[in-house]
């Protein structure tokens, strides 16, 4: 498996590590289609599963994944930084 | 491509022409204080399952109306072949006993007040005797996908469970839907997020306005408790897999009805009417839905699952597909359908529906899903509200 990346669509703002992936590795993204979408440099570790930041995405901004809004950004997640709840929220359900 | 018109299905052909995968003989108790009489007919003659439960009783309008409806289902589906009910009176006992009865397949009710648990285990279990004699002789014959009914609800959802597990149930659903099978999916509040793709979906304005209704009044249920769903949905499960909001867990979730459209509306435990994917208003809790998809006479069930939910169901086989590997590697015995190829990009989607396929093929004709051996039965009623 030479992708660690896998992305619903090449637009999307966020990709899901599909394994364990290493602060300072260069990870190849590709979509379910098999289709590249370049690589990039991982900022944190990002376990399987978890989401990896595809360009830089500043505070506030809408976050894009299946070419749809799923959150809004609590704080900068520069690209290939984790993206969970530290720096992602909901934008349906208030705290 | 495997086509579900080549699929070779073997199910139980009931009298009301349904078809069953299933051929149990279930004890159904009216209510909680019938568990301990159903349980001991169960314990008595083999080949018969008791349904245990918490409720039946003080229950009011359309919460009664719901339970009613789940353990009278429970006799309705097909994957049942006679049934025997015992509740405390003689009333409640026949409204249950009545609705399965229309459905022509043996059914028989007992009441305990004016006998006792032991005179009416004794009578009971004479009865559930002659009907484990009468369903252990039954055939399985051919039926086609046009009579098959069933349901999907995913749980403990990830991040790949919307990549892969749930697009594959989706691929597989548009194919079964083309064939005139009836599908069933729901989860009413885990869609918040993507409520304005189930109602494109939908073929009808109406249809999609009972959805909404449905969707809204959930909403407004939350707002009246003075609290968000922000800690349940997501789940801790859900985040630990790396899901984030509900939005990114919804769009996933919607993944399994692939490009269906909804050709109906159901409420809680309601058999579907019409060929092709229904939505039915439910709970996203895994036992829950099953059971309430159970009650709708579905007969086999796709449960797709990141991190791994081990959800089983009494008489309703649920197969488990996920394309975690650590889920795969970890929890390999609740797994059916090992899905992690789509992530190595070793298949694509419709050769992951093959596979899927394929394992719905043997589990209608008789292959035991991983849930079944595990023995996880999990009958869990829904509640609409406090009972009086």
């Amino acid at each position: 498996m030479k992708h660690g990346i896998l992305m619903h669509e090449p637009n999307d703002d966020v990709g899901v590590a599909v394994r364990d992936l290493k602060a300072g590795e260069e990870v190849s993204a590709v979509t379910l289609e098999g289709q590249p979408v370049g690589t990039v440099k991982l900022v944190n570790d990002v376990p399987l599963g978890h989401k990896v930041a595809m360009r830089d995405i500043p505070a506030g901004k809408d976050v894009i994944k299946y070419n749809r809004v799923i959150g809004v950004a609590t704080q900068a997640a520069p690209r290939g930084s984790h993206v969970h709840t530290h720096n992602l929220k909901t934008k349906r359900w208030k705290a | 491509m495997i086509k579900p018109q080549d699929l070779k299905l073997l199910g139980y052909r009931r009298p009301d022409g349904r078809f069953g995968a299933r051929n149990h003989v279930l004890i159904i108790p009216v209510d909680d204080i019938s568990n301990a009489a159903a349980e001991g007919v169960a314990r008595l003659i083999k080949g018969t399952m008791a349904l245990p439960h918490p409720y039946g009783r003080l229950q009011f309008g359309e919460d009664l109306e719901l339970t009613f409806r789940t353990l009278a289902g429970q006799g309705r589906n097909p994957n049942c072949a006679a049934a025997v009910v015992i509740g405390i009176e003689p009333n409640w006992t026949d409204r249950i006993v009545k609705e399965i009865a229309k459905t022509g397949k043996p059914v028989a009710g007992f009441s305990i007040e004016r006998a006792g648990d032991l005179k009416t285990i004794e009578a009971a279990a004479r009865k559930a005797k002659e009907f484990v004699h009468y369903a252990t002789e039954l055939q399985r014959e051919p039926f086609t996908v046009k009579d098959l009914v069933m349901s999907t609800k995913c749980g403990e959802s990830d991040t790949t469970s919307g990549l892969a597990a749930n697009p594959t149930v989706g691929r597989v659903f548009e194919r079964l839907a083309d064939a005139g099978a009836k599908l069933i999916f729901g989860e009413t509040t885990e869609v918040t997020g993507g409520e304005d793709i189930i109602m494109e979906k939908c073929v009808t304005p109406e249809i999609a306005a009972q959805f909404k209704a449905a969707f809204d009044d959930y909403q407004r249920l939350i707002e009246s408790q003075g609290v968000s769903l922000l800690g349940s949905q997501p789940t801790e499960g859900n985040i630990r897999g790396g899901l984030t909001t509900i939005e990114e867990k919804a769009l996933g979730n919607i993944q399994k009805a692939g490009r269906c459209k909804i050709v109906d509306f159901l409420k809680p435990a309601e058999e579907p009417r019409k060929p092709g994917l229904s939505f039915m208003d439910s709970s996203s809790a895994a036992a829950e839905m099953v059971t309430l998809c159970a009650a709708a006479g579905s007969i086999v069930h796709y449960f797709p699952t990141g991190q791994g939910n081990v959800i089983g169901n009494p008489i309703l086989p649920v197969i488990k597909l996920s394309a975690n590997p650590l889920t795969v590697a970890t929890m390999s015995e609740h797994i059916d359908v090992d899905l992690t190829g789509l992530l190595r990009i070793e298949i694509n989607l419709d050769q992951a529906a093959d596979l899927a396929l394929q394992m719905l093929e043997r589990t209608i004709n008789g292959r035991m899903t991983a849930a079944e051996t595990l023995r996880h039965d999990e009958f869990v009623l829904t509640k609409l509200y406090r009972s009086a």
